[in-house]
């Protein structure tokens, strides 16, 4: 089996090769250390087999990115076989300075002349044959999305590895190959310093100022002599060209790339505009441009919570229809029904439905919701539209830390303010390929208005602003926008510190996507969250059940009064037409409640019985190690007028934050004698203990704090690393409780 | 006097539909090897297409190819323009 890893620039239909060649067999690599990730496949030609390896796409082999670093290490470590270098015919001269980059390692490269259809209706024909002779390596004319040319793509491959292809020696100005000529002479004595590295390639890196074989230099022993002859030979380029060695070999490359664009391309004038000129003058325009982004916005945003959630489209058996969200409820309900029928011991019953099925379960059923974002984003980005995104965008957002890209990100969170996700928006922080704004993006994303969070507020607003929640919703929603650009701000100028990314980006034309390369795309990204939930999620899930269920109190003072009610009862039942039923069990009791419900000592039984099961759950719940925990913050939560039910429920949140609602609602019903009947909102409202500050002040927090654990392990996912995870859990808690702590102690003062 | 406007020039002086000559390329670092890599480069002439709707980052049009960068960049790129 032989190696083959496809290289080349961003938008160069790298993608589209690499999938038509391997077809839908891939998984995804993962390179030691780092998170950029490439996917692998598996060609056939005759009967031999090929992997091939989608390197990242890249301008240049730099040690200024993470993806260039990848890309350059897997070629000089791994050394594959051969490597196929993807060309966009129709941007000849750039992606050929790639290509010279790639020839510089003297490696066995064939390249794919793609998208030959579009750079020949652009005018520019290319002549495969010369520009083969002249680089000395095969050249395959290819149209990846049609297929073309992948047979031959294939063969050439072989023909390369099998025959000892190797690529001509591209010759540089004068002056710096002088200087090269000293330099490859000190550094191939040293062959600790060479290790799998062309002495040519070396000393070109030395002039370019490359950090990591600066830096392997350090360790050898002729470092000196090194070093001193790269001094002289830099002055003496600086001297000669007026510009330093860096540029001076750039400006080499490309003076090669014009000369052999000059000799193989034929250009043919083509009257009238591009079709992406055309479209960028609408969408890029002035007035226009930013009202077809939000439209387009608005759109992803209300095609996948309609398409996942809100419009039933599927057919159940029954003859149901249900949204891909409910499907999945429904299935998880039927769990948690099978799990009561067939569960008899207590513990694992509780351990099965509330921490698998609750845990896993909810999580599972975001699954259809990332699915069809990142279909909508797959499609926006193989258009190229994305880019224009950021483009149009850039302004406003670096105001705050974040760039143009981000604002997708944000959006998907719930920034238009109505439902949303933190876990597919942090992972929609992807389409950025800087790393610091990707960072600060993805935490700022969880401040927004998720979903989760609305059942809090319709509660909460339902309860004491009832007069105004259209006014209460507005203000809810503007600060989540204004504490996340104020987060961004902060967060670039304080703690993601350093110098601001470039953002010098190429408006790729606008291209029709493949039905196949987009869904390539949405379903690994799919199954990436499908795993984790699996995995880690379903660990959390039992540790925080565990925390709410353990200590066991002691029930047996409960089982007396039950057991009491229940002889009561049977008291009460003798000589009427149920004696015959005596002597009476629970169980029994609950097959027969029909036939009792009109039986005045029956109701007045079950009020005891729901009374004492209240008095059980309230016990258990503030004796486990969530209602201590609960208890222990009460006197500094008591600063932003939290009590313990609050705090119990502020911890359940961080499962998920519509969690908070229901464990409220568990605290409050315990233990208040109206059995039940009465909602949440009404109870809190006739709680003297409660404000409209109080509820405010909760809502905030809400809105703040903590990011629940799935979008906590999707920034550890995304980040690559549990310090972000962590920072992120802990900077938004204390912010939230700060201000929250505001507002209570400061608006006590007013109303 | 005029011809010391002309070599002051940078990017960022640039109107839409302007086409100017890259004298040189400044900055350092990361920012100044970016610009370098995607072809922006001494004698390279390249055309602005537009502005974003609030006036940075600019679209030029160069080797054939559309590239979008910051008002802050373009300032690194001194030009001279061409008719």
């Amino acid at each position: 089996m032989y190696r083959i890893a496809v290289a080349g620039n961003p938008n160069s239909g790298k993608t589209s090769l690499f999938n038509n060649l391997t077809g839908e067999f891939q998984h995804v690599g993962n390179y030691p250390g780092v998170t950029v990730e490439f996917f692998e496949g598996f060609a056939y030609f005759r009967d031999l087999k090929f992997k091939l390896i989608d390197l990242p796409g890249t301008y240049s082999l730099t040690t200024y990115s993470q993806e260039e670093v990848v890309a350059r290490d897997y070629i000089i470590n791994e050394k594959p076989d051969a490597i196929i270098n993807v060309i966009d015919a129709g941007n000849f001269e750039r992606n050929l300075y790639f290509t010279i980059q790639l020839l510089e390692l003297n490696l066995p490269v064939v390249i794919a002349l793609n998208m030959t259809d579009i750079a020949e209706k652009k005018g520019s024909f290319i002549n495969a044959l010369r520009l083969s002779s002249i680089l000395g390596v095969r050249v395959i004319p290819t149209v990846a999305k049609k297929g073309i040319g992948m047979e031959d793509l294939k063969e050439a491959c072989f023909e390369t590895i099998h025959k000892h292809i190797r690529p001509k020696p591209l010759s540089y100005p004068h002056e710096l190959e002088n200087a090269l000529h000293k330099l490859e002479s000190v550094v191939a004595v040293s062959s600790e310093f060479t290790g799998h590295y062309p002495p040519r390639w070396l000393a070109l890196k030395l002039l370019e100022d490359d950090e990591h074989i600066l830096k392997r230099l350090d360790d050898v022993e002729s470092r000196n002599t090194v070093a001193g002859i790269l001094h002289d030979v830099k002055k003496h380029i600086l001297a000669h060209s007026g510009e330093d060695s860096q540029t001076a070999v750039v400006e080499a490359r490309y003076g090669i790339a014009s000369g052999i664009f000059r000799a193989v391309v034929k250009l043919k004038q083509i009257s009238g505009k591009m079709f992406t000129d055309h479209i960028d003058a609408v969408v890029c325009s002035r007035y226009l441009g930013p009202l077809i982004l939000l439209a387009i916005v608005y759109g992803l945003f209300a095609f996948v919570f309609k398409i996942s959630d809100e419009l039933k489209w599927i057919p159940l058996f029954n003859g149901d229809w249900v949204s891909p969200v409910g499907l999945f409820e429904h299935f998880f309900e039927y769990m948690g029904f099978l799990a009561k029928e067939h569960i008899g011991n207590k513990l694992l019953h509780s351990l099965i439905s509330d921490a698998f099925i609750a845990g896993v379960g909810g999580v599972m059923c975001f699954v259809p919701l990332i699915f069809f974002m990142f279909l909508f984003i797959a499609v926006l980005e193989d258009t190229g539209y994305i880019a224009r995104v950021a483009f149009i965008l850039d302004r406003v957002m670096r105001v705050f830390g974040l760039q143009g890209k981000s604002i997708l990100a944000l959006i998907i969170s719930g920034g238009l303010g109505g439902g949303g996700c933190a876990v597919p928006g942090i992972m929609a922080a992807r389409t950025l390929r800087e790393e610091k704004d990707r960072l600060v993006t993805m935490l700022v994303v969880p401040l927004m208005n998720c979903g989760a969070k609305f059942p809090v507020y319709a509660v909460l607003i339902a309860a004491f602003f009832s007069h105004s929640r259209g006014l209460m919703m507005f203000i809810l929603w503007l600060l989540s926008w204004i504490f996340a650009l104020v987060a961004g701000f902060t967060l670039r100028k304080w703690v993601i510190k350093g110098e601001q990314t470039p953002f010098v980006m190429e408006l790729p034309i606008y291209h029709i996507p493949t039905l196949k390369g987009v869904l390539i795309h949405t379903w690994y990204r799919t199954w990436l969250y499908i795993k984790k939930a699996g995995t880690v999620i379903l660990g959390v899930s039992v540790i925080l059940w565990a925390m709410m269920y353990f200590p066991r109190i002691d029930s047996s003072n409960f089982e007396t009064a039950r057991s009491g009610a229940l002889r009561e009862l049977e008291q009460k039942l003798v000589n009427t037409k149920y004696t015959s039923l005596l002597p009476l069990t629970e169980k029994k009791l609950s097959e027969m409640q029909e036939e009792f419900s009109s039986f005045p000592a029956y109701l007045e039984y079950e009020k005891k019985i729901s009374a004492v099961k209240i008095d059980e759950a309230r016990e258990q719940l503030l004796n486990s190690f969530a209602g201590r925990l609960g208890s222990v913050f009460a006197p500094v939560s008591k600063l932003a007028g939290f009590d313990w039910r609050d705090n119990i429920a502020l911890i359940g949140g961080f499962a998920a934050k519509e969690v908070v609602i229901g464990t409220l609602g568990t605290a409050y019903s315990l233990g208040s004698d109206d059995e039940g009947q009465r909602s949440l909102s009404a109870r809190l409202a006739a709680d003297k203990n409660w404000s409209p500050l109080r509820a405010f002040a909760l809502m905030v927090f809400v809105m703040v704090y903590a990011p629940c654990f799935v979008a906590v392990l999707t920034i550890k996912r995304e980040s690559g690393s549990w310090k972000w995870a962590l920072f992120s859990t802990l900077y938004s808690t204390t912010a939230a409780f700060i201000i929250a702590v505001l507002i209570y102690q400061l608006g006590g003062l007013f109303f | 006097m005029k011809t010391n406007d002309i070599c002051e020039k940078t990017l960022a002086d640039m109107e839409e539909g302007d086409k100017a000559r890259i004298v040189k390329v400044g900055g350092v670092g990361a920012i100044k090897r970016r610009l370098l890599d995607m072809g922006i480069g001494r004698g390279e002439v390249l055309k602005v297409e537009r502005y974003a709707p609030l006036k940075d980052p600019i679209q030029i049009n160069i080797k054939g190819y559309s590239l979008a960068l910051r008002v802050s960049e373009g300032r690194l790129i001194r030009v001279e323009e061409i008719s």
